[in-house]
């Protein structure tokens, strides 16, 4: 799947719950799912540091695609992790580049992307990017 | 006294947060303000603004006036001997950090015989803190011993979050020149004995310094019986605007350390060559100071001593008392900081959940607490903890609404589990 048809499946998942609740309850139960990092990786190196929670992030190419691994000490960052990590792994790191991440907007998860809210998402975000990037120029 | 009442005056309380209404428990943060104190600022910037202490003109000298006469208000509210011992900063932050620099210059710079001030002088730079001060308190004095190589001393709490006074008499021996100490932890709720604490200070010669950003509006403050040598506050923190905040400090003090920032009204004469500064407080006021927000700050100090101070505290010790109660039966509940001497907020973690899950989940029930760290990092590192859930409260809060916090909190915690 395309990552455009992947963030439209994620919207129609959550459009399925009116209630901020129910919404969340996925979202927490999607932390509880993360691809995790594996124990080698989770140190100082892969770790992003957020005032609010700390987000530890790993990834490797196999065959021109990029895998993502992840885990954080807070359920709802890992959740949101766990989205981001179902749009992206997979991907060409052209693709993931190019991605657009307006989906949160869409499922009204935007509030936790924003730079003020120091949870380290942004940065993990940036990160994802970084990767992509390194990974565009070897493969 | 009728908390309905006092929460009218409060307009940003009565709205709704997702739908559901706002329940503000963020106090320790910043308080809400008066319609009273917004129509002070309002009615400065509508009627009175001008630059003060300079023109001749009319406007100017009613601005001057009304500037000074908040001096004074603020330097009879915690009872100093003289309005010029207080110096207006933007707050809690800049206070300490003028003294810090200030004090580092007067008490170590190379070259100043400072020995009739202080015995101590001659040694290594010590400054003496207490594990739970928050870092506008801690982060100032270790940047200042750093720079003139000396050393940091924290006198440790026991895992109630009670200071323990013996090893703080302990390391007043060790010779530190200074002592910093929160009057009240903005992390743990715990009141220190502060006069106590100054009394040791000064039996080993000690300056002390005391932050009062978390007392100032829940306990009354006296500079006089407490005898610290200078006290720091945060007009926000008391129902008065952002910007504005105090330093007091004794006059011989203040007479002594050199200024912390340059121009404006706080010079007397200037050439090229040489600059002499002006008398207190003016020395400490560089630049054109807040002054809307200073006869806001007048107004909040009016607006508390309106009120029965007694009362507030008694109804802000029951809002305390209660909150611990209830979320007490919540399977997992871990309070930071249970000190019995407390004030103004609960701080706590359930096993097994995150602060900043919760914190999340309870916004969206129109709670609206604080997690994280709380700008207090070594704090958290001595509980083990990577933050806390912290409801603070003010005189505007009632029971109906600590009933609505510990709902969210319990729903939350099912949520996350």
């Amino acid at each position: 799947m395309t990552i455009k048809e992947i963030q439209n499946n994620i919207i129609e998942d959550f459009s399925m719950f009116d209630d901020w609740m129910d919404r969340y309850a996925m979202l927490i139960e999607m932390g509880k799912e993360c691809p995790i990092i594996d124990e080698q990786y989770r140190d100082e190196k892969h770790l992003i540091n957020g005032c609010q929670s700390r987000v530890w992030l790993h990834a490797e190419l196999k065959d021109g695609k990029v895998y993502f691994t992840a885990d954080s000490d807070a359920v709802i960052t890992k959740g949101i992790i766990n989205l981001l990590i179902k749009v992206f792994s997979g991907q060409t790191p052209e693709d993931i580049l190019a991605a657009d991440l307006s989906f949160l907007d869409e499922i009204g998860l935007k509030e936790h992307l924003s730079p003020t809210r120091s949870n380290g998402l942004v940065s993990m975000v940036k990160q994802m990017m970084l990767y992509a990037e390194a990974f565009k120029s070897i493969s | 006294m009728d908390i309905n009442e006092i929460r009218k005056q409060f307009p940003v309380l009565d709205q709704q947060v997702y739908g559901k209404p706002l329940v503000y428990l963020d106090n320790a943060a910043t308080t809400q303000k008066p319609l009273c104190v917004i129509e002070r600022e309002r009615e400065y910037y509508l009627h009175e603004n001008c630059n003060i202490h300079r023109g001749v003109h009319y406007l100017s000298q009613m601005a001057t006036e009304a500037y000074e006469h908040a001096r004074q208000t603020v330097a009879r509210f915690i009872n100093a001997p003289e309005a010029h011992e207080i110096v207006f900063t933007r707050g809690t932050t800049e206070s300490l950090n003028l003294l810090a620099t200030s004090l580092g210059h007067l008490l170590f710079d190379s070259g100043n015989n400072t020995s009739h001030l202080s015995p101590l002088t001659s040694h290594l730079p010590k400054v003496l803190v207490t594990a739970m001060e928050h870092h506008s308190n801690l982060v100032p004095w270790q940047q200042m011993v750093k720079f003139y190589g000396g050393e940091l001393l924290v006198a440790p709490m026991d895992d109630n979050g009670v200071l323990d006074l013996q090893a703080y008499e302990d390391l007043l021996k060790q010779g530190p020149q200074i002592v910093a100490m929160a009057h009240v932890s903005n992390t743990l709720g715990t009141v220190n004995p502060i006069k106590e604490m100054i009394h040791l200070a000064h039996q080993y010669g000690v300056l002390a310094v005391v932050d009062g950003a978390q007392s100032m509006a829940h306990l009354p403050i006296d500079v006089q019986d407490l005898d610290c040598d200078f006290f720091v506050f945060s007009g926000h923190k008391m129902y008065a605007p952002m910007g504005i905040g105090g330093l007091y400090g004794k006059t011989e003090w203040l007479e002594n350390i050199p200024p912390y920032q340059f121009g404006g009204e706080m010079v007397d004469t200037v050439s090229f060559e040489k600059t002499t500064f002006n008398k207190l407080p003016f020395k400490f006021e560089a630049g054109t100071p807040n002054v809307g927000a200073a006869l806001g700050l007048e107004t909040a100090i009016q607006f508390l001593e309106n009120l029965d101070r007694s009362a507030v505290e008694a109804h802000e010790n029951l809002l305390v008392k209660t909150t611990m109660e209830k979320l007490s039966t919540i399977e997992g509940m871990r309070f930071i900081g249970q000190a019995p001497e407390r004030s103004g907020l609960v701080s706590f973690i359930i096993d097994g959940i995150h602060p900043y899950d919760l914190g999340t989940i309870i916004d969206k029930m129109g709670v609206a607490v604080r997690t994280g760290h709380h700008c207090a990092e070594p704090v958290m590192t001595r509980f083990g903890i990577p933050g806390t859930v912290r409801a603070s409260f003010a005189v505007y809060n009632t029971l109906e609404e600590v009933v609505v916090l510990v709902k969210a909190v319990e729903r939350a915690a099912m949520m996350l589990r």
